[in-house]
């Protein structure tokens, strides 16, 4: 019954990856970004947390745990570490995740069981198109039918991990209508092209990916025949970057908040003006309606529910809420706020991905 | 564990109200918009006998307690319970269904509503059964809750009702004004209902001299001093009560032994609880408005042709959709918040930053979803063949009674921050 307080369980999970994200990813995250590199050793902690073999079902070695909510309520303490190290840690689960939910036996039986194992996998994804009106439902990228194979042409653009993947799960249209494809970064035709120059997340690998002719059997197309639920899909991809803002915006809230509590002008703490003290009680109240938002669209997801109307008027609010909050947390800051010395201001940079981040994140 | 699911008996409570509001409140929603200070009867008859069983089943408990009569208890310990305690929560589903039907009928609810709220807050555990026994029997009756005074309104603390304890008669002697009190004619002057008075038993202390008095239907020296004309929810009376030499038995002031004494200070606390139920049944009245402005504008649009498609890019939809998007966004976003404040009273915890969370967003919410609402009707819309344009007026009060959305700003605030009063003014 109505409820909003995590079980023990997710509290337990929860604080271990709060730990990680305050001791370890917060320790690294300013020179990753600057660096425009995630040190391979934090990756590999992250992933060690295991959080994915968690939600693998036990027939295929994981605890078989999956929950949507358990998974939202992680990212968002994870992300509020740092977005770029997140996604970069959670890079498999947008393969994994996806053949869990609409692969066939043999698929799952097949790569599942590699997503257990103590290193990570090396495999991606790609959804999004260098194009300005970018619909996910309406790709260019295409896919033909031709006897046993599919031929894919087109482009994707910010696919993380791409110069290392061994695997892309190529997203495409068939017929209007979009499926996805594991392909073997082997094939021919497959091309890992520049590394994207982003505004934020820069400490993510992201590239663009072109496809020229590329030939795979259509034993890998995800699902066989049917395909894929692609709605179902991304709401899965919306509700986990929704929870990675809510990490994002309560990040920004929470440094802001402690500055206007230090930040003494005309004698005493800025935080004891309305001004100040009302942007951040909006800035609070707009993260725990977002959170609560996302938690409802993650539970639907858990139930089974079709939850695109939800997810979609869950997305549009979260990723305002998200702007709005990291752009008050670099107003509250004032002239620190735009020094890259402070934290603000790439929070606001990552802020604006959202609503570009489709296909980035799954849970 | 979280959950979003409802109660099964509140799903089954929902279909009733559904019920009530379209047939006894939607179809006088226009008429009693017009005719200002015209009572709902229909509404009223209706629901009397509905929420008498209500407040039987509360009371049910605290009748066992307290042996029926009152005694064996001190202190305003609630009862214990196995389990989370939802009769709240069902109260906050009716209040935004009946809301949707019509905000201002929905406020003459015979019922102990916001009077019933400080008697649970404050009051003990007889002396919940003793007041609000009433309101299972007999004829329909009214509460209210008298606070604000024209020179006090956030401001509690500048009250001058004041109420002095007569040492021969053991009686309070209540003088003052009070006024935008929703139902204190009904209340008081209408039934025999009771109202809820916060007065000083020091002027000179501030806070720490308010507590909170049960004045009780058709008490001599009490009158209604006026009743103000309104931008919305015109259903509902507010009017301005002047009590002058009102006496009172001492057991009417809310609260323990400890708190009934002249000098003790505790009143004020327990008052101010009253605020932590009372926010998120005025979010969630809020929100049944903005439902109903919601729904009724889709419905329109949709018979022009205008539905939205919630697979469309950003780049796709029109701004009516992205609008659309963006009022049922706000209107679920303000519905979770209130929906977590009421869990947190059904859990026992502690909840003023989230009652106070809930309430300014709701109010903010349903302003600017009705507003939008007429906008999106265009002339239609600002005409008052429809109800939308009386949706915007009624909503905007939530922006505003039990605490402006500055006032509960404020809570959240200084909650956040960690902020005294006078840290954060």
């Amino acid at each position: 019954m109505l409820d909003f307080r995590p079980d023990e369980e997710q509290k337990m999970l929860t604080d271990t990856i709060a730990r990680f994200a305050r001791e370890r990813v917060r320790k690294v995250y300013r020179d990753a970004e600057e660096e425009g590199e995630v040190p391979e050793q934090l990756a590999r902690a992250g992933w060690e947390i295991g959080l994915l073999s968690t939600a693998i079902p036990e027939a295929y070695g994981g605890f078989g745990e999956y929950s949507v909510v358990t998974g939202a309520l992680a990212l968002e303490e994870f992300t509020w570490g740092d977005l770029a190290i997140t996604f970069n840690v959670m890079t498999p689960n947008l393969v994994a995740i996806p053949v869990m939910l609409c692969g066939t036996e043999e698929q799952k039986a097949e790569y599942l069981p590699l997503f257990t194992t103590e290193v990570p996998p090396k495999f991606t994804a790609g959804l999004t198109e260098p194009v300005v009106q970018f619909n996910p439902y309406k790709l260019k990228t295409s896919a033909v039918r031709e006897g046993d194979v599919y031929v894919l042409n087109g482009s994707k653009t910010v696919v993380p991990l791409a110069d290392e993947a061994e695997v892309i799960l190529v997203y495409a249209a068939e017929d209007g209508v979009t499926q996805a494809f594991l392909v073997p970064i082997d094939t021919e035709g497959l091309k890992i092209d520049a590394r994207d120059k982003l505004m934020g997340v820069k400490a993510l690998t992201t590239n663009l990916v072109t496809l020229s002719d590329v030939r795979v059997s259509i034993a890998n197309k995800l699902g066989g025949d049917a395909g894929i639920d692609f709605s179902l899909l991304l709401n899965h991809s919306r509700v986990a970057l929704a929870a990675a803002a809510v990490g994002v915006a309560r990040a920004g809230f929470e440094y802001a908040r402690d500055y206007a509590k230090q930040r003494v002008q005309f004698g005493e703490p800025i935080a004891h003006r309305q001004s100040i003290a009302f942007m951040l009680a909006d800035m609070a109240t707009e993260i725990d309606e977002a959170r609560l938002l996302v938690w409802e669209a993650a539970w639907l997801l858990d139930q089974g529910k079709n939850a695109t109307r939800e997810v979609t008027i869950m997305k549009q609010q979260v990723d305002r809420a998200v702007m709005q909050v990291a752009d008050r947390a670099v107003q509250v800051l004032g002239g620190y706020g735009y020094i890259r010395e402070f934290p603000v201001e790439l929070w606001l940079r990552n802020a604006r991905g959202f609503t570009t981040f489709d296909g980035l994140a799954i849970i | 564990m979280i959950s979003f699911e409802i109660p099964p008996f509140i799903e089954n409570q929902m279909q009733l109200i559904r019920m009530v509001a379209e047939q006894a409140m939607r179809p006088y929603s226009r008429q009693l918009d017009e005719n200002e200070h015209e009572r709902p009867d229909a509404f009223v008859q209706m629901t009397w006998p509905f929420t008498q069983e209500m407040v039987k089943r509360t009371l049910k408990p605290l009748m066992a307690q307290t042996n029926g009569n009152g005694n064996g208890t001190n202190g305003s310990a609630k009862p214990k319970r196995e389990g989370p305690d939802y009769s709240m929560l069902s109260f906050i589903f009716m209040i935004e269904q009946m809301s949707w039907g019509d905000a201002g009928q929905y406020l003459c609810l015979p019922h102990p509503m916001l009077g019933g709220a400080a008697v649970d807050s404050a009051g003990t555990p007889e002396q919940r059964v003793r007041f609000l026994k009433r309101f299972t029997e007999g004829e329909p009756k009214w509460g209210a809750m008298a606070i604000t005074e024209p020179g006090a309104g956030s401001d509690n603390s500048a009250m001058r009702t004041t109420a002095v304890l007569d040492p021969d008669t053991n009686e309070w002697i209540l003088n003052g004004e009070k006024i935008f009190i929703t139902n204190g004619a009904l209340a008081l002057r209408d039934s025999n209902g009771l109202c809820v008075v916060w007065a000083t038993v020091d002027p000179k202390a501030g806070r720490a001299g308010i507590k909170s008095f049960v004045v009780e239907g058709k008490t001599p020296g009490v009158t209604i001093a006026k009743q103000e004309n309104k931008l919305g929810i015109r259903a509902s009376d507010t009017v301005a009560l002047h009590f002058d030499n009102v006496r009172i038995p001492y057991e009417n002031v809310l609260g323990d032994q400890e708190v009934r004494q002249v000098e003790s200070r505790k009143g004020f606390q327990g008052a101010m609880k009253t605020f932590d139920a009372s926010r998120p049944a005025v979010a969630a009245s809020a929100i049944g408005i903005a439902r109903a402005a919601l729904e009724f504008t889709v419905a329109k649009l949709a018979e022009e042709g205008i539905v939205v498609d919630y697979t469309k890019s950003l780049h796709e939809m029109t701004a009516v959709e992205r609008d659309i998007i963006e009022m049922e966004a706000r209107y679920k976003g303000a519905w979770l918040l209130t929906l977590r404040a009421t869990a947190q009273m059904a859990h026992g915890e502690s909840n003023r930053l989230e009652a106070s969370m809930c309430k300014y967003r709701a109010g903010d919410a349903v302003t600017w979803i009705t507003q939008k609402a007429v906008e999106l009707l265009g002339p239609k819309g600002y005409s008052r063949e429809w109800l939308a344009e009386k949706w915007m007026r009624d909503a905007k009060i939530n922006d505003i009674y039990e605490g402006t959305k500055q006032i509960n700003q404020l809570i959240v605030a200084r909650s956040i921050l960690g902020y005294s009063r006078r840290e954060l003014k």
